[in-house]
């Protein structure tokens, strides 16, 4: 009865948590570091090319997931979790698109060299 | 009390998993709208990446990006994204005062993002890369346009959300709108990132 307004946390994820300031900090640092990284590769030629877009993809995911689970705090809420699911639809469509036209104009342009 | 409702509401029915309140289902339907922009972006974003290398003999983004101006923007932009979260905290502490301070600071943080990426393009314009230049601008544009564009939407909508506030009060309502507002803050967020990454970096590199 006395925590209405902070943390209901422990029945079952009936309501949504909404974080802390601690989660929130810890999300913001993290997304920092996860920008800083990317940067420093780049912008001081520290790599090769295909090692330089791994880390700069593998950042950039990984970026998102802290922004899903710290910010928009994806694994709250209710059992059926209909929100991750709308997502992770939303994400197939996403990578559907983008790595189909990768492949088929790739494809395209080494047909026109011949 | 084991489950305690926590915003107080009176439509809560504990009995069935199957039973949302209102609010639940505004949050999905809004989920339901990221996604579909998640779809808006993934084919401006394919649109980029097939035709990045057809610059049509003028300069590349390599050549005229301001990198500095990039690494500020998206600073701004990361720090938006914290700040809106804690505006989300102190409403849940029932802070108004608070809240509606990190909600300004957050657009104010919003709006010289927006600042930085318009004097950008206008420099690059004035380099001579415009819409019509060449397949790889004309992508470029429309690609972080289309983001600049949310940014813009969203300052104005949470503009729109604190005048609410300040003129009802925070209820279930308002409550639901911050929350939601912050929900795609954060996505424009996440969106920026992949903007650095795939047309930023991977062009400078």
């Amino acid at each position: 009865m006395a925590d209405h307004n902070n943390s209901h946390n422990s029945h079952g994820g009936e309501r949504h948590e909404h974080g802390s300031v601690k989660s929130y900090v810890i999300g913001y640092i993290i997304s920092i570091v996860l920008t800083i990284i990317p940067l420093v590769v780049v912008m001081n030629d520290m790599m090769g090319r295909t090692a330089t877009i791994a880390v700069i993809m593998v950042t950039a995911t990984l970026q998102f997931l802290v922004q899903l689970v710290f910010f928009m705090h994806i694994r709250d809420g209710e059992q059926p979790r209909w929100n991750a699911i709308t997502l992770i639809f939303g994400i197939l469509i996403l990578l559907t698109i983008v790595v189909g036209s990768i492949w088929i104009m790739g494809n395209n342009q080494i047909g026109m060299k011949m | 009390m084991a489950q305690s409702p926590a915003h107080g509401s009176d439509h809560h029915d504990h009995h069935a998993a199957g039973h949302h309140d209102p609010q639940d289902i505004k949050l999905l339907g809004f989920w339901i709208f990221l996604v579909t922009d998640v779809i808006l972006f993934s084919t401006l974003f394919a649109t980029f990446i097939v035709l990045r290398n057809n610059t049509n003999g003028f300069e590349g983004g390599a050549d005229l990006f301001n990198m500095t101006g990039v690494i500020a923007e998206t600073f701004l932009l990361l720090t938006s994204s914290f700040t809106s979260g804690l505006a989300v905290l102190a409403m849940h502490q029932n802070k108004v005062k608070p809240m509606i301070i990190w909600l300004v600071i957050t657009g104010l943080l919003g709006a010289g993002f927006l600042a930085l990426e318009l004097t950008e393009f206008v420099e690059l314009v004035h380099e001579g890369a415009t819409l019509q230049t060449s397949a790889f601008w004309s992508a470029f544009f429309t690609l972080v346009g289309t983001h600049g564009v949310h940014v813009t939407i969203g300052i104005g909508w949470m503009i729109s959300i604190i005048i609410q506030i300040v003129r009802r009060g925070l209820n279930d309502d308002t409550k639901g709108k911050v929350t939601v507002f912050s929900l795609y803050w954060h996505f424009l967020d996440a969106v920026w990132i992949f903007l650095l990454s795939i047309v930023y970096l991977m062009e400078v590199m």
